[in-house]
């Protein structure tokens, strides 16, 4: 059975079930849903299971720790092996210690920007960028509903600044190439108020993190 | 909070319900109501410190709190902090001149390499309502940038903010540079941002980690409280 990812909305606010067929599960970003289940299908990893986590948690880090490790405790009996698909993704070292106590591991580097650009080529980059706003495919689909809405600009467009004076450039990390997500990534970049980068990414460092658990 | 503002003539309440009304108009991010009704007070003989602590500091510890418990979200918090800043801005000058508590000095910025300094601002404008006097340096502060502000400018606090994981490890340079020149028991280090812990802050040698603004102001009034104390 093929598992297909439901609209971005679904995504970002209930994230993904998983199949209930194969040996490893993968507890992913809602946010990553669609790049993985490619990787997958295209290379036949039909033992990874996949099961996402509400992509709207990239807004409250602070709740990923405990949400992914309720997921672990569900799931730990049903699948030989679980790999977690998240960065630190700015939980300040505590989903790591999550993974350490559950033995399990999960995915090297601060957040999907790293790796997805790789996560050496993003640290040596990190000095002479860190007046750079990233968005990858999925938060340029999702930009309003996690950028514009959350920040209050919608209702406070006063705040742009307080939120964004001191970024420069808005960087479009393209999983994919898309015409149509390229001219919606420009247009974020106008609304925010930055100038504008595309940056062919392709997956980065998620496939090899992957081929390792197809093992 | 009220959906009468149309209606109301701020110069014709009275002190208290002039006061509540503060708080409410705050609470809604109304910059140019604050304004005005500072001056109404100043006009009426009220001391600037009174102003900011009875009316702006006592209005903001509501929108802390709603704020800790979930009821309101980081825009309108900022909303409510322009409505503050912009009626300390009246204040600011009239404070020095007259003699307003002063609590201590701090100088606070976002560390290397981080420009995100919504929480360090928040922090700030908080500490002056407390009676701190407050440098502020900004964003993306290495170390000398620290050192030499807090020596130039007798500091009690160095107050240190990081949003990203990248980046937070940066206080540690901070800190240990401190303990190399001989200086650390010179200041009381506070640290904050969102994914900092106070197991982060006790590793790394801080004195005390902050989960917001209202926590930063209270450690920061009990350690300067508790130093007094020990010095006699």
């Amino acid at each position: 059975m093929l598992q297909v990812p439901t609209d971005d909305a679904a995504l970002t606010d209930e994230g993904l079930a998983p199949r209930g067929v194969g040996r490893v599960l993968l507890i992913a970003c809602g946010a990553l849903a669609r790049e993985i289940l490619d990787l997958t299908r295209r290379n036949g990893w039909n033992h990874l299971d996949l099961t996402c986590l509400p992509a709207i948690l990239h807004n409250s880090p602070e709740k990923i720790p405990a949400a992914v490790e309720a997921a672990l405790i569900k799931h730990q009996n049903d699948y030989a092996k679980i790999f977690v698909v998240y960065a630190d993704c700015g939980t300040g070292g505590a989903l790591q210690a999550v993974c350490d106590a559950h033995d399990v591991e999960m995915i090297a580097g601060p957040h999907c920007y790293a790796f997805f650009e790789g996560v050496e080529a993003f640290t040596r980059n990190a000095e002479d960028e860190f007046t750079a706003f990233y968005l990858t495919d999925f938060l340029v689909r999702q930009f309003d509903a996690f950028v514009w809405k959350p920040l209050g600009l919608d209702r406070y467009p006063e705040l742009l600044s307080t939120y964004f004076g001191h970024y420069e450039t808005l960087v479009y990390q393209a999983q994919t190439d898309d015409p149509e997500l390229n001219a919606k990534a420009r247009d974020c970049a106008q609304r925010l108020g930055l100038t504008y980068q595309r940056r062919f990414t392709g997956y980065g460092d998620l496939e090899p993190a992957l081929a390792a658990q197809a093992g | 909070m009220s959906n009468e503002d149309d209606e109301i003539i701020l110069s014709e309440l009275n002190d208290d319900d002039l006061v509540l009304q503060m708080m409410d108009d705050l609470y809604d991010g109304l910059k140019e109501e604050i304004a005005e009704a500072v001056g109404i007070l100043l006009e009426r003989g009220w001391q600037p410190y009174d102003v900011l602590t009875k009316a702006l500091v006592a209005g903001m510890t509501v929108v802390g709190n709603d704020f800790r418990d979930g009821i309101l979200f980081v825009p309108e918090v900022l909303m409510a902090a322009g409505a503050m800043k912009g009626g300390m801005a009246i204040l600011k000058p009239l404070l020095i001149e007259t003699d307003a508590p002063k609590m201590g000095k701090m100088v606070i910025g976002t560390v290397k390499g981080d420009i995100h300094d919504i929480g360090k601002n928040l922090v700030a404008m908080m500490m002056e309502g407390a009676g701190f006097e407050v440098v502020d340096l900004g964003i993306n502060n290495a170390v000398d940038s620290y050192l030499e502000a807090a020596e130039r400018e007798g500091a009690d606090i160095i107050g240190m903010s990081a949003l990203l994981t990248t980046t937070m490890p940066y206080m540690k340079v901070v800190i240990d540079t401190l303990k190399e020149q001989g200086k650390r028991d010179d200041y009381l280090v506070l640290i904050g941002g969102a994914p900092l812990n106070e197991e982060f802050g006790k590793a790394i040698g801080a004195d005390a980690y902050c989960r917001d603004a209202a926590v930063a102001v209270q450690t920061a009034k009990d350690m300067i409280a508790r130093k007094h104390n020990l010095r006699g």
